[in-house]
This record gives C-alpha cells, structure tokens and sequence, in this order.
C-alpha cells in the first residue's frame, strides 16, 4: 500500500556508511591536491606518503606525539560538533581552549604540592572546563537574548580572550624572559612513557583518556539522554522543538556552555600532561582544526576521535617529512580537506536524497503537500 | 476574448491539480475565479502566468496562443500576476522596487528622480496612491498591495491576475482596492482575481467561474445569481455523500455535561502580526464527549485559535481552562501534563522531526516522561513505547528505527497521532488531520477520533474540509474572521447550509 | 606637526581596513559572508611580493596581489555558490588554506620559512611618514576612495540596487528577471579584488612578506563592517577610528597608560557590544548567508 524503503537502509550501519561517504570523497580529494603540491618539489608523492606513515605509526615515538595531538584535537572536535547539534556554530574553540589550559594552570599553581594527585588533577580540569563554559556563555547568551549571530562573536571573542590571557601572562605570571607561566605545583599528569617505557620522550600522556572518556560522555548525553533528545531536535528543527515544548533559546545557552566546557578540556592536554605551565600559543591552531575534525567526524563523538587520528597524523606526518617537502603542505591539505567535506556533504545529501526519492515516489510527492 | 483557456489540464506526478478546465474571460471585464482551497485556481494562475507549463490544453491570450510560454514572454505581452505573498524588498524604497531590473539611468548612473516621476505619474494615472519615495518596510499592507498591483501596470500588463488580493486587508483597504479595480477596467484593463469569499465577488466582479477538485464546475454572470448559487458551485452536494455521515442518536448520552468542560475558551482576543484582531472575543467549550468541529476557510483564525491553545502564543485577553484548571499561563510542557494533546496542521514543520526516527518522534513533547532524574532516557521503556504504537496505530512499514522522513505522508501522521492519542489526555487538537493522507489512513484516524470520543474525551476539529467537518462533529461552528458566525449540532447542518456562512454571504449572531 | 604625523600613521594603518572591509561590504550586501577576508587580504599580500619580486616593479605586484585575490575569490565562490557549501566553513577553511599555501610557496619561491626578500614597494627609500611620500602610493588613494566609491555603487548605479536587492530578499529580484547568481558572483570577486588589494598595501608598504603578516586585519575588517552596519561611510568611520586607536597605541607606547593588548582588542569588543544592540541595532542583509 505504501512505498516507503526497505528497513534495512536506514538502520545504524547503513546510516554510518552514508555518512562516511563525503569525508572519504574528501580525504581523496586532499590526497589528489597533495600528490600535485608533492610533485612540484620533485618528489615522488609514495615516499613522501610512505615517510609520512613511518614517521607516525611506524615507530612508537611518532606514534606518541600523534596521541598527544590527538587529545587536543578531540577536544576542540567535540566542541564544534556540540554546539553543531544544536544548530550553533562554535568558532570560538581558540580562544576557550587557552582560557581551560589558563584556568587549569592557575589552579595547579595555587594548589599546595602536597594535595593529592587524583583530586588535584580533578579540581583542575573541572577549572579548564569552567573557565571554556563560561567563554561559552557569552555568546550563547547573546544569541538567546539579543540574536546576536554566535559565528560573529565567538570570532570575536578569540581575540578577545587571548589578548586578555597575554596581558595577564605578560604582565604579571610570566617567568622573566619567557612567556609562560610558573611550572605548576600539583596537578601532574603522568606521560605514558612513565608507564609504557616505548613511549618514551613523547609527549603523549594520561590526559588523553580523559579525552576519550569525554566522547564518551558527549555520545551519552546526545544520545542517550533527554537534554541531548531536545538539543538535537532544536538542531535538526526548531519548529518541531518548539511545538513539543522544548524551549529553544534556553538550549542554545546550555549547549553553548557544554561546547565551551570541551574545548576548555583541551587545554589541560598542554598544561597538566606536557609542561605543567600555560605558555602563550601553547596550542595555536587546534581550535580552528577542531572544526575540520569535526567536519570529517560528521559531527558524531566517534567519528570525532577518528577524524582527530587522522589529522593528529597528518600534524605529526609533516613534521616528519620536512626533509623531503616543506611541513606546510600538511597545512594546505587540512585546509582541502575541510573545503571539500564542506562541499561535499550538500552534494552528497542532495544526490542521496535524489536517489531516495526515485526509489519512493509515493513518499516523497506525500511528504511535499 | 482576454483570455481563453480550453481543456488546460496539469499533473504534479500522480496528482491532478487541473483537469480539463476552460476559462473565458472577456476584454475589460473583473472576472472572480472561485473555489475552495484545492480547488486548482492559483495553479490555473500561474500556467497563465507563465510560472508553470500546462500538460494539456490550449491557453489563448488576445487570440495569440501562448501556451506554454514562460514568465518573462507574459510580462512582455501584458499579463502581469501579484502574488498572495509579496515579492517586495523592505529595506529599499516604493520606486526602487517598482523600477529593479527595469532601472531608468542617465548615463552609468541610476536616474532617481525620473524613477520617482515615472512612479508617480502611474499612481496619479491609476489612483493607486503611495508615495514612491518611501521605504516598504513602512507601508501598511494595502499600500504594500497598491505598489505590487504597480509592479505589474509598470511593466505594462493590461491583464492582471490577483491571487487572493483581500486575503490581508482590512474592509476600508478592500474598499479601495475595488475602487482602483474599477479605475483600472475603465481603462480597458482585464483582471482576474482568485477569491474565496462570496460577498466580496458579488461586490466586484462582472462575471465569475467556479472550480471545484482541479474542474471548472460553473460559470455565471454576477448580475445574474446569488451566493448562495455560487456556494453550491463551490462545495457541491455530492462530495458529502463520499462520507458516511454518523449522526448518532445517541450524542446526548455520550457527551457529558454533568463535570468541568474539556475545554473551555472565555473571551479570546488575539492580535496577528498586522496588528489586526485575529481572535475576536471568542468563546466556546468542548465537552467530554463529543467532536466540536471547526469549519471555514484557512485564514480566519483557526491556526492562531490552535496556537493560543496549544500555548505556542500568549493569550491576550481572555482564558483557556482544561478540565476546569486555568491554563492560560502555562507553557506547552504544563499543558500537555495538564491532558491536552495537539495533532499540528502543518506535521512536517512542527509534527515530526524527521530526520529522528519513529521511536524518538514518538517522544516528542513528552521526553520528560522516559527520562530518569539524572536525565538518562530508559531505552527499553522507549522502545516497549515505540513498538506498541507502531501495533496500536497500524504505522507501516513497522520498523521503529526508520527515519520519519521515510514514511509516506499517511504513516506520518499515524505517528503523530500514535503519540497525541495513545496516552492518557483530557482534550484534542485536531488540526487538519488528514491532510495529505491517502484513503485508507483517512478512515483509520476518523475511526481513532470518534474512539477517543466514545471514552469520553473531547475533541476540537479544525479542518478546511467540510465534509470531515460534518462527518466526525457533533457540533459544529463556523469561523469567520475570528469569529464564530454560527455554532449548530450537527444534525442540522449540511454543505448547502453552511456555505454562505463559510463564506461570509450570510452571518448569523453567534450562540 | 604631531597632529599631522598621527594623522597620516592613522591613514597608513587604515588603508587595509578601508581596501578590506569595502571587499566586505561587496560581499555581505549581496549576501555572501565575508569571512574570508583574512585570506584574500593575505593571497594579495603574497602576490604582490611575487609579483614585485619577479616582475621588477610595484605595479607588476599590485596585478599579481590582483590574480592572487581574484583566485581566492573564486574559490569562495565555487563552493559556497555552486556548491552550496556552508559559507562560515569555507570562509574559515580558505583563510587556513591561504595561510598554508602562502607558507608553502614561501618557501619554494624564497627558500624561507618566514620572509621574502626585500622588494620594492611605492615611494622611493627613507621615504617614511611624509605627506608626499604617503600620497606617491597609489593604494593610498585607492583605500581613501574605495568606501565612498562603494557607496557610489550601491547607492547610484543599477548594479548597486540589484545588489542590495538581492542581499535582503533574492527571490524579489529574481522574479523580476534579475540573475541572482550572476550578480553574487561578481559581487564576490569584486570582494576578492579589494581585499588582496589591502594586502598588496601592507606588503609592499613593508617591502616584504612575512608568514601570516596580515595577523587578523581581515577580521579587524570584518568588525568594522559590523559596527559600521554595512553601511559604506560608516564602515569607513570604523575603519578610521581603529587605526586611530592602533595609532595612538604605538605612540603612547612608552608611556604604558592602557596596556597595549586592550588597545588591540577595541575593534572585536565594539563589535559584541553592537551585535547585542546595546548601541541601536546591527541588523545584516536578511538574506546574508542563505543560498537557496
């Protein structure tokens, strides 16, 4: 009697897969670009790619630093994908990531040595996730109240917070000479080379599992609760969410203040596990790479921690390939790769859904009165 | 001949919204195209317009055929359309508007005093007065109408199409829109208007063709027949007859009258965004028991009414109480724990999230209900939910994990309806509950709503369809420009009856 | 003779905000947003240094600060056009796109991971802060006009007024036949041409490029066409008091009265402050951002 598609494509799998289909599309489309940008050094893009991998995966040092960066990357992936799901664009993950990295220094250096580890550790990232909730707050407040556009001010905002951070350092908590703060008193997290001796003399450290228990935590509260259920229907549709009594304006503030939160969490990646100090820059760039991890993450807590792999690889494989073609190629292709998953995920739902609607005439002509 | 439009027919894929439709309309006449919503007149528009091409028939301007002809090739041969909704930048002036894409320059420059005499000159010519050098965002709605009636005269149209021009005017701006038109056919201009409401063709019009399910089903000269002819025309007797009119004897002992009302609305005054009164000291209860359905045309309140209902606006002046509490205060959260339950007209915008599956839009607007205090939602108490619905409400195909946006429109708003009606509620808002909906799922959710009766719920029905008015009510008012103009039990209500008062030929003082 | 010398540090400040945010009062008034004004402001400054550098002349750089702006532009515009891509991501992505690739062709060009050689600019050596030297620049000129041109423009050319109509409500325009597209597209590399003119200006008025010289000019722009509500005279006022203010930074240097970094930041501060109406209401071309 009603056409409508089969059940099995639309169940996870399936769904999975079609998501994944535009950051492939794009991940192949900064390989293309890359392979080019390699040839015009007059290198062969198999060695650089096979150098790239080497110095990466293939040794346990490499490895380290590309789960180093990857804690940070979640991060800021988290961040964007948060307020995304509420229909919110989160550009401010620069600025919130030093104000959380700050907030957790300050406390790591006004805490007695003697606090134990386990609560110091804990009192400090809930300070960088405070300190990244609040420089959330305000442009989420400004959208529910004034409709002040979000993108606009958390911009804003970056330079703000960082300008303010730097006078802060500069002027009162600098070591002389330098621009960072003291080393902190407590609040260590221990590298994983303590533990895992091939690690050593990476930077890679315990924080990054504080890291995946945040995706975790941001897969179970969008999914599996109430307040991610009204999140994610205020993002998807907010006329629905209204007229089930979800109140709109209300979500965008706490949503806001969550995504902040996360990218606060990044800082302590730098603070409590690397230098156990706040140095100006310590993590310049990794709030606006969030977006494309997000972006290629499809803006789900998983995927994010792929996606943040991956481009955590692709940070490190430059490095390791600087002999050979200049590091700056890596930047050129995360930024290939965010255009082109911006691109092609319009494109590929627009085919998608043209595809669905051949299959399902009824449907779709029922679904349009 | 103006216009001569023969055996014009048009698909949108499977649905024929023209079927052999002719239309005459002379040299220098108002001719009223005239008809129910869904009755095919705006598409017949727009194929004379231009905006769509016809699957079948000849359509004849001034003798010329034009079929198939695009907007621009009508604009240049003199047919010009103003639309329901305008077509009006805000933020730039009444001459701007009226000269963009067609600028007057000097030189590289844009000659704004020539622009502003040119516009004036046509509004002293055709008495469609406005000032061209004010912005539009600060004219009133009829001044905004008179500049899109210019938009077209500039451009040259001697036959003009109006899409339901009185749809947003006051009766002084209607006054003047009539004069302008006569002003205009003076000039030898032709124009067509699309209307639904009777009194005002009468007043206008020279001659008039009536439509009916995408046909032409009369045509008459004004001067010769009376509304309550036109609205026969209109809402025809055998479309009833589609229906099984259940007038059940035992309505008495159904309803009762004994406790609170379901609903009871005390003095309801609302103001749309013109600053109009779209609720106009209304006043009306539903009781347990019975079906109180809402008949009239679309515009004449019945959205905002729902909406005030449903919480989504504030109520001004006045009170809503459900089972005798006061929930005029209340958001729409309270309201639905207070027992109301709303099926919302428009179930893609507001109905369904559809890109959640059926489980998780079987939730909506009541998640709070499957959440622990920390916020977890029970995911076995969800689905338990989900698959009796889907049992219950006969939703196909039974898959709870398939997006809503995979259903057809008939399973859709079986979801809707599973939600609204399959948990406990005191009263329901029925808004245009079949709309969309194919044959079968039409009487399934007829059969849900006198159900929820028969268990002694109250029922508020609004629909633009008559006949599922006068099949499900019990009682039934007819709204008119925010108001009720006739409340009567069922029983003595048929299409013929209630026609003039839909469509304001007759009125009567509301009880 | 110290009013005058603040006067015109204040004008050279100002030229990049003035080219920039005329680039972005083009694009956000037909709709467009102008995020990528950073990149195309820094493409232009590369271009400029290539073209100087290779070509032998100021004015071989200005074409290639051109091209560079133009291809930037063009980008934006397949994507985000054609493509419908979200224009805040592509804005952001082709300001890290250009950053890299600028890095990147840096160093295959000048075998230098931070600066270019030296290359001639306008105006002769040690020609400093004067009156004459200032105005011996063409770009100097060029960034005084390019508001009040752009007010022209929009205001007093058909162009103008399909422009602005199809920034507030496409479907009017195209209704009346005008080709929404076409006029978008144009209005986004006259973008690109300004903006990369900005940096042309920067470059070549410090003989060099430098990795990421432009260091958020372009957002300093983009403030001014916030706060100055799209509107081309006030946009220019905007621009002017910024410089103003960077000005009087530098020179009260040593006197340490505000700290430089709030200084710095009074552009993005009166942006908030005007985006939440405190001062009246910045409200953009409603249909800024939507493409249907």
């Amino acid at each position: 009697m009603s056409a409508s598609a089969s059940p099995r494509t639309d169940g996870w799998p399936m769904r999975a897969a079609q998501a994944m289909l535009a950051p492939v599309l794009a991940v192949a489309v900064a390989m293309v670009v890359g392979d080019l940008l390699i040839l015009t050094y007059g290198e062969s893009p198999a060695t650089v790619y096979h150098l790239l991998l080497e110095g990466t995966w293939g040794n346990w040092y490499g490895f380290g630093q590309v789960l180093y960066k990857t804690m940070t990357l979640t991060c800021t992936g988290l961040a964007f994908a948060y307020a995304g799901r509420a229909g919110l664009f989160n550009v401010g993950a620069e600025g919130q990531l030093a104000a959380g990295g700050f907030a957790a220094a300050l406390l790591g250096l006004w805490l007695p040595a003697a606090t134990p580890a386990g609560l110091a550790i804990l009192l400090c990232v809930a300070a960088a996730m405070a300190a990244g909730g609040a420089a959330g707050a305000v442009p989420g407040v400004l959208r529910a109240r004034f409709g002040a556009s979000e993108v606009i001010v958390t911009i804003m905002l970056n330079f703000v917070l960082l300008a303010m951070l730097n006078y802060a350092v500069a002027s009162h908590l600098s070591v002389p000479e330098t621009l960072h703060t003291e080393s902190m008193r407590s609040g260590f997290v221990p590298r994983l080379g303590g533990t895992f001796a091939l690690f050593a003399g990476s930077a890679a450290n315990w924080t990054i599992v504080i890291a995946v228990a945040a995706a975790v935590f941001a897969w179970w509260k969008l999914f599996r609760t109430r307040s991610g259920y009204e999140l994610r229907a205020v993002g998807l549709q907010p006329d629905a969410a209204d007229y089930g009594g979800i109140p709109v304006p209300h979500t965008w503030i706490r949503a806001m203040v969550w995504s902040g939160a996360f990218a606060g969490l990044g800082g302590i990646n730098f603070v409590l596990g690397y230098k156990h100090y706040y140095e100006e820059g310590f993590a310049a760039g990794s709030g606006f790479l969030g977006i494309a991890v997000a972006l290629v993450g499809r803006n789900h807590p998983i995927g994010i921690v792929i996606s943040a792999l991956l481009f955590a690889t692709l940070s490190q494989g430059g490095l390791a390939v600087n002999a050979l073609v200049p590091k700056q190629l890596v930047d050129i292709l995360q930024a290939v790769v965010i255009l082109a998953v911006a691109t092609a995920v319009p494109e590929v739902q627009r085919l998608l859904r043209k595809s669905a609607a051949a299959l399902m005439p009824r449907a779709s002509l029922e679904a349009s009165t | 001949m103006a216009v001569r439009m023969r055996q014009v027919s048009k698909r949108f894929g499977a649905v024929q919204a023209n079927r052999d439709v002719t239309l005459e309309v002379a040299s220098g006449e108002i001719h009223a195209l005239v008809g129910e919503n869904g009755a095919g007149k705006s598409t017949l528009m727009h194929l004379l317009s231009g905006l769509s091409t016809p699957s079948g028939g000849r359509i004849e301007v001034l003798g010329r055929d034009v079929t198939g002809w695009d907007t621009n090739a009508a604009i240049d041969a003199g047919v010009g359309m103003v639309h329901q909704h305008f077509m009006l930048v805000p933020t730039l002036t009444v001459a701007e508007n009226l000269v963009l894409g067609r600028e007057p320059t000097r030189g590289l420059l844009l000659d704004d005093a020539r622009a502003v005499a040119d516009v004036r000159a046509l509004a002293e010519r055709t008495g469609l007065r406005v000032d061209p050098t004010r912005l539009v965002a600060a004219l009133s709605v009829g001044e905004a109408q008179r500049v899109e009636i210019l938009k077209v005269l500039y451009r040259g149209a001697r036959i003009l199409i109006l899409d339901e021009p009185t749809a947003v005017l006051s009766p002084p701006e209607v006054e003047e829109l009539w004069t302008v038109l006569r002003g205009l056919r003076a000039q030898g201009d032709t124009i067509i208007i699309i209307t639904h409401k009777l009194d005002e063709v009468v007043a206008i019009s020279d001659a008039i063709t009536v439509m009916r399910d995408g046909r032409n089903i009369a045509r008459f000269a004004t001067a010769d027949t009376t509304p309550r002819d036109i609205a026969r025309a209109m809402v025809g007797r055998d479309v009833v007859l589609a229906f099984d009119i259940k007038h059940a004897a035992a309505v008495s002992s159904r309803v009762r009258t004994d406790g609170p009302a379901a609903l009871a609305v005390r003095d309801l005054s609302v103001h749309g965004d013109r600053g109009t009164r779209v609720i106009d000291q209304l006043s009306f209860s539903v009781q347990p028991g019975e079906i109180f359905g809402i008949a009239g045309v679309e515009g004449n309140g019945q959205t905002e009414l729902l909406d005030v209902l449903a919480g989504l606006r504030r109520v001004e002046t006045g009170s809503v109480h459900i089972d005798g509490q006061d929930v005029s205060l209340l958001s729409v959260r309270a309201r639905s724990d207070a027992g109301l339950s709303h099926i919302p007209e428009d179930r893609h915008r507001r109905g369904l999230v559809l890109d959640y599956s059926v489980s998780e839009n079987l939730l909506l607007g009541r998640q709070h209900h499957f959440a622990s205090s920390i916020g977890t939602m029970d995911q076995d108490k969800i689905a338990r939910h989900a698959e009796l619905q889907v049992k219950t409400f006969d939703i196909r195909p039974p898959d709870v994990s398939l997006s809503a946006r995979a259903l057809s429109g008939g399973n859709q708003q079986k979801v809707v309806i599973a939600r609204e009606m399959g948990r406990a509620f005191t009263v329901l808002l029925a808004a245009q509950p079949t709309r969309g909906v194919d044959v079968g799922a039409i009487e399934f959710i007829h059969a849900q709503l006198r159900a929820a009766r028969d268990a002694g719920k109250g029922v508020l029905l609004v629909s633009a369809d008559l006949a599922e008015v006068l099949a499900l009510s019990d009682r039934i008012a007819v709204m008119y420009e925010g108001r009720f103009v006739c409340v009567l039990p069922s029983s003595e209500c048929n299409a013929e009856h209630l026609g003039p008062y839909m469509t304001g030929a007759a009125r009567a003082v509301a009880t | 003779m110290i009013l005058l010398a603040f006067l015109l540090q204040t004008i050279r400040i100002a030229i990049p905000y003035l080219l920039a945010a005329a680039g972005g009062v083009m694009s956000e008034r037909v709709g467009v947003i102008a995020l990528g004004l950073e990149g195309m402001m820094l493409g232009g400054a590369f271009g400029a240094v290539l073209g100087s550098y290779y070509g032998g002349s100021a004015w071989i750089g200005l074409v290639c600060a051109v091209a560079a702006g133009l291809f930037v532009a063009s980008l934006l515009a397949l994507c985000t056009l054609r493509f419908r891509a979200d224009q805040v991501v592509v804005g952001i992505a082709i300001n890290l796109l250009v950053i890299g690739a600028t890095r990147f062709f840096l160093r295959l060009a000048f075998d230098s991971a931070s600066n270019s050689p030296r290359v001639d600019g306008f105006g002769g050596e040690g020609s400093g802060l004067g009156v004459m030297a200032s105005f011996s620049n063409p770009l100097v000129l060029l960034g005084l006009l390019s508001l009040p041109a752009l007010w022209w423009l929009l205001w007093r050319t058909p162009f103008g007024l399909r422009a602005r109509a199809v920034g507030e409500k496409p479907e009017a325009a195209a209704t009346l036949g005008v080709n929404v597209g076409a006029l978008r597209l144009r209005g986004v590399l006259l973008c690109g041409v300004l903006a990369s003119l900005g940096g042309a200006y920067l470059a070549l008025d410090q003989h060099q490029f430098t990795d990421s010289m432009t260091a958020g000019r372009g957002f300093i722009a983009l403030a001014a066409v916030i706060f100055g509500r799209w509107m081309p005279l006030r946009v220019a006022a905007a621009c002017l008091f910024f410089a103003a203010a960077e000005t009087l930074q530098i020179q009260l240097q040593g006197i340490q009265l505000v700290p430089s970094q709030f200084v710095e930041l009074i552009p993005y501060v009166l942006t908030i402050v005007a985006l939440a109406g405190v001062v009246g209401k910045s409200v953009p071309p409603a249909a800024l951002g939507k493409v249907e």
